[in-house]
C-alpha cells in the first residue's frame, strides 16, 4: 500500500460516497419528515436507470434521455405516493415495511417482464467518455469525475433549498414536529408529496448516473438501499448535512476497507486465513462503524432537532 | 349402435397414446431474476433438440416439463418433487447452479430417476458422492479454471493477480487455477457477490505489476467488471484470463469492451465441426441469439437421453440396462470427442477461447488453442460407484 494507491482509493471512495448521498438524501427526507420507512426507495433508483436506458434507445442522446428519465421518475414517484404511500403514513412501521417490500417484488418482476432478465448497459455520454492518465498504468474515466461534480452540485443545491427557502424551512419544521406544522395551517400532505416526489427523483438521478458504470439489472437497487439506510442512520435521520457527511464516510471507509482489510489481517494471521477473514471483515466494516456511532450518538451524527421518529 | 361406436372411438383415442409408453423429461433451471439468461439457454436448446427429433426422443413420443428453480434450493426441491410424484418423469435435466443441484440430487436419484446435469458439476458429485443415477454433460466445476492455470503455466506467465467473488465457487476457482500454475501470485482478492464498483480492485491491479489477471465474475458482475476494466486502460497492460466471465450470455452486454479477452471451456459456438455449426445456425434462426456452452450442454443432454432410450428399445423400466446405455454415450456430441469417465462425468477436450467480433457485428468466442485433450477431472479416482 503506497501513497499513490491510497489517493486513488480516496478518490474512488468519494465517488461511491457521492452516489450514496444521492440515494440517501431522498430517503432521509422521507424518513425524517414523514416518519415513513420506504423500502421501495431502491426501486426508484432502479427505475431511474431503466427509464434512462429506454429513452436513450429512443433518442440516442444521453442528456435528453436523462432529462426525460428524471421527469418520468418524478411522475412515477408522485403516482406511487398518491396511490399507495399516502394511505400508509398513519399506519405503523411494520405495515409500511410490508407494503413497500411488496412494491420491491412487484417492480423487480415488472422490469424483468418489460426489459428481460439480462444485464443491460448504457454507454458513457460521448462528451464525458475520455479518461485521465492517473498513473503509469491506470486511466480514470472523466465520467466518474463528472459524477463527483454532479453529486457535490446537488448537495449544494439541497443545502441551499433546505436552509434558505420557505419550502426548506417547512421541511425542517416538519422533520422536527409535523403535528405543530400542520396545526399552524400548513398543508402538510402537499409538503409530503413534494418531498416524496423530489426524493424519488433524486434516487432516479442516482440510478441514471450510475447506469453507465454499474450496468442495469433487475434488483440493482436492493443492495444499495441497505447501505443507504446505514448512511442515514449514521448521519442522523432527516438531516441532509448528516446524510452528506455520512455518505462520504461510508463510501471512503468501504472502499479503503476492501483494499486494506486483507493486508491488515495478514499482519495477524497467515496468508490463507487472512484471505478468508479479510474480505468478510471488509464487508462488515460499515456496519461495525454504524454500531460504533450508534453506541456514542444514538441519534446519529447530526440529528434533526426535535428528534425524528 | 352409432353412439356406441362413437364412444368406443373416443375411448380408443384417449387410451391410444397412453398405451405406447411416453417418455417424460423434467427440466429444472432458473427462469427468474438475472440467472434466467442462463436457464433460458438450457431450456431453449433442450426444446430445440426435442423438436429436431420430431418430438420423439429415442423414438418415443416425448413430453417435456420445464420448471423454474428460482435459484433457490428449497423452491427447486418442491418443484422437483412435483415432477417426480405428480408428473412421474423418467429423466430430470438440471441444474445450472451447483447449490441447487445439491438440493435435488438426493430426492431424484433415490426415486431411481436419472438426473442429468447440463451445467453444474460440484466436486463432491464427481468424487466420493458420485451416484449411479447421476450423469453430467458439462464438466466438473474446477476444470475450466484448471485450463486457465495450465495455459498460464505453459505460456510462461510470471505473475498473476487473482480476483473472484467471496463464495465457494470463487474459492474453488482459485484452487483450480493453482493446480497447474506455479508462478507468482501477486494478490488474491475476494469481492462480495454481486459486486458493483470494481474501481478499488482495479486500482490495486494497476499497482500490482502482475503480467496477467485471472478472474471469475459470472453474470452481471462480469458485465460491470469488464466495462470498468476496459475503461481503466489495464486491458493493454495485463492479459485477461477468465472463466464464465466473457461468454455468449454476457457478451451481448459487454460488446467490444471484452474484445480479445480470454475464456476457457469445452466448446465455442465457432467450433469448426459440421454438427456444431448446424446447431448454432438453427439455434440462432429460432431464438435470435448466439448459444453458449449452457445451450450446447443441454442439447447434448437430449442427445444422450435419445441414444440411451433408443438402445434399450424404449424400455424405461430396466434401470440397469438404461444406465449401461447412458454410460456408453453412443451419440455424436456437438463438441466432438465425448466419453463418460467412471464417475459419469465427461472425458473431453478443453480450449482456450478468445472473444472476437463476427462479420455481422455480433460478438462471440473463438477457439484460440486446445489446452487439454481427452481431459478427465481430478476427483474421479475418489468415486466408488455402487
Amino acid at each position: 500500500m503506497n501513497s499513490t494507491i491510497l489517493l486513488i482509493q480516496l478518490l474512488n471512495g468519494v465517488q461511491f460516497g457521492v452516489l450514496l448521498f444521492l440515494i440517501a438524501a431522498g430517503l432521509t427526507l422521507v424518513f425524517g419528515v414523514m416518519g415513513f420507512i420506504n423500502l421501495a426507495h431502491g426501486v426508484q433508483y432502479m427505475i431511474g436507470a431503466y427509464l434512462t436506458f429506454m429513452y436513450y434507445s429512443w433518442t440516442n442522446h444521453f442528456l435528453a434521455a436523462l432529462a426525460l428519465g428524471l421527469v418520468t421518475a418524478l411522475v412515477l414517484g408522485l403516482l406511487l405516493e398518491e396511490l399507495i404511500f399516502r394511505h400508509l403514513y398513519t399506519r405503523d412501521h411494520l405495515d409500511q415495511v410490508l407494503a413497500t417490500f411488496g412494491i420491491i417484488l412487484f417492480v423487480n418482476e415488472l422490469v424483468k417482464v418489460i426489459w428481460g432478465p439480462g444485464t443491460l448497459t448504457l454507454p458513457t455520454p460521448e462528451i464525458l467518455s475520455g479518461s485521465i492518465q492517473l498513473t503509469e498504468n491506470l486511466k480514470y474515466p472523466v465520467y466518474r469525475l463528472a459524477l463527483i461534480a454532479i453529486g457535490l452540485f446537488v448537495a449544494l443545491c439541497l443545502y441551499v433549498i433546505v436552509t434558505k427557502t420557505r419550502v426548506g424551512m417547512l421541511i425542517r419544521a416538519g422533520a422536527s414536529d409535523s403535528e405543530t406544522v400542520n396545526a399552524l395551517g400548513v398543508n402538510i400532505s402537499r409538503l409530503f408529496m413534494i418531498v416524496f416526489g423530489f426524493g424519488a427523483m433524486l434516487a432516479g438521478l442516482a440510478g441514471a448516473l450510475a447506469a453507465p458504470i454499474f450496468t442495469i439489472e433487475p434488483g440493482m437497487g436492493d443492495n444499495l438501499l441497505i447501505v443507504a439506510f446505514v448512511v442515514i442512520i449514521i448521519g442522523g435521520i432527516g438531516s441532509i448535512r448528516g446524510a452528506f457527511i455520512a455518505a462520504l464516510l461510508v463510501g471512503v471507509l468501504d472502499t479503503l476497507g476492501r483494499t486494506i482489510a486483507t493486508d491488515a489481517m495478514g499482519l495477524i494471521f497467515d496468508a490463507s486465513a487472512a484471505n478468508q477473514i479479510g474480505p468478510s471483515i471488509a464487508s462488515m466494516l460499515i456496519y461495525l462503524f454504524m454500531a460504533t456511532i450508534l453506541f456514542f450518538k444514538p441519534q446519529g451524527l447530526f440529528p434533526a432537532q426535535g428528534g425524528a421518529r | 349402435m352409432q353412439k356406441i361406436l362413437y364412444a368406443a372411438a373416443c375411448a380408443a383415442s384417449m387410451i391410444g397414446p397412453a398405451l405406447a409408453q411416453d417418455l417424460k423429461i423434467g427440466v429444472v433451471v432458473p427462469l427468474s431474476g438475472p440467472p434466467a439468461v442462463l436457464g433460458k439457454q438450457v431450456e431453449d436448446a433442450f426444446r430445440l433438440a426435442v423438436e429436431d427429433m420430431n418430438g420423439e426422443v429415442g423414438g418415443v413420443s416425448t413430453e417435456v416439463f420445464v420448471v423454474d428453480s428460482e435459484l433457490k434450493p428449497e423452491v427447486a426441491l418442491t418443484r422437483v418433487k412435483g415432477l417426480l410424484e405428480r408428473d412421474e418423469v423418467d429423466f430430470v435435466v438440471g441444474t445450472v447452479f451447483s447449490n441447487v443441484l445439491g438440493a435435488i440430487v438426493k430426492p431424484v436419484t433415490k426415486s431411481e430417476t436419472f438426473l442429468i446435469s447440463p451445467n453444474a458439476g460440484p466436486s463432491t458429485l464427481a468424487g466420493r458422492n458420485c451416484n449411479p443415477f447421476f450423469f453430467s454433460t458439462s464438466y466438473q466445476n474446477n476444470q475450466n479454471f484448471e485450463v486457465l492455470g495450465k495455459h498460464a503455466q505453459d505460456q510462461g506467465i510470471k505473475s498473476v493477480f487473482m480476483m473472484t467473488p467471496n463464495y465457494q465457487a470463487g474459492r474453488d476457482a482459485v484452487e483450480g487455477f493453482k493446480k497447474f500454475y506455479e508462478g507468482e501470485i501477486t494478490n488474491e482478492v475476494y469481492t462480495p457477490l454481486g459486486h458493483q464498483d470494481f474501481s478499488a480492485e482495479i486500482a490495486e491491479m494497476s499497482e500490482a505489476g502482475a503480467e496477467a489477471l485471472f478472474t471469475f465474475m459470472p453474470g452481471g458482475m462480469g458485465v460491470r467488471f469488464v466495462k470498468q476494466y476496459r475503461e481503466s486502460g489495464l486491458a493493454d497492460k495485463m492479459t485477461f484470463l477468465s472463466a464464465f466471465t466473457v461468454d455468449e450470455a454476457t457478451l451481448p452486454a459487454q460488446q467490444d469492451a471484452a474484445l480479445g479477452f480470454f475464456g476457457a471451456t469445452s466448446w465455442a459456438p465457432s467450433l469448426d465441426l459440421p454438427r456444431s455449426q448446424e446447431f448454432v445456425t438453427r439455434f440462432e434462426e429460432k431464438y435470435g441469439y448466439i448459444p453458449g456452452g449452457f445451450a450446447m450442454q443441454a442439447y447434448d443432454a437430449a442427445l444422450l437421453i435419445d441414444s440411451a432410450v433408443r438402445a434399450v428399445g424404449g424400455n424405461l423400466e430396466d434401470k440397469d440396462a438404461l444406465r449401461e446405455a447412458l454410460e456408453a454415450a453412443d451419440f455424436e456430441s456437438l463438441r466432438g470427442n465425448f466419453a463418460f469417465n467412471n464417475n459419469h462425468f465427461p472425458i473431453q477436450d478443453f480450449y482456450l477461447l478468445r472473444v472476437a467480433q463476427r462479420e455481422d457485428g455480433k460478438f462471440w468466442t473463438e477457439v484460440e488453442s486446445k489446452v487439454f485433450e481427452d481431459y478427465s477431472d481430478s476427483f474421479a479416482q475418489d468415486c466408488k460407484m455402487k
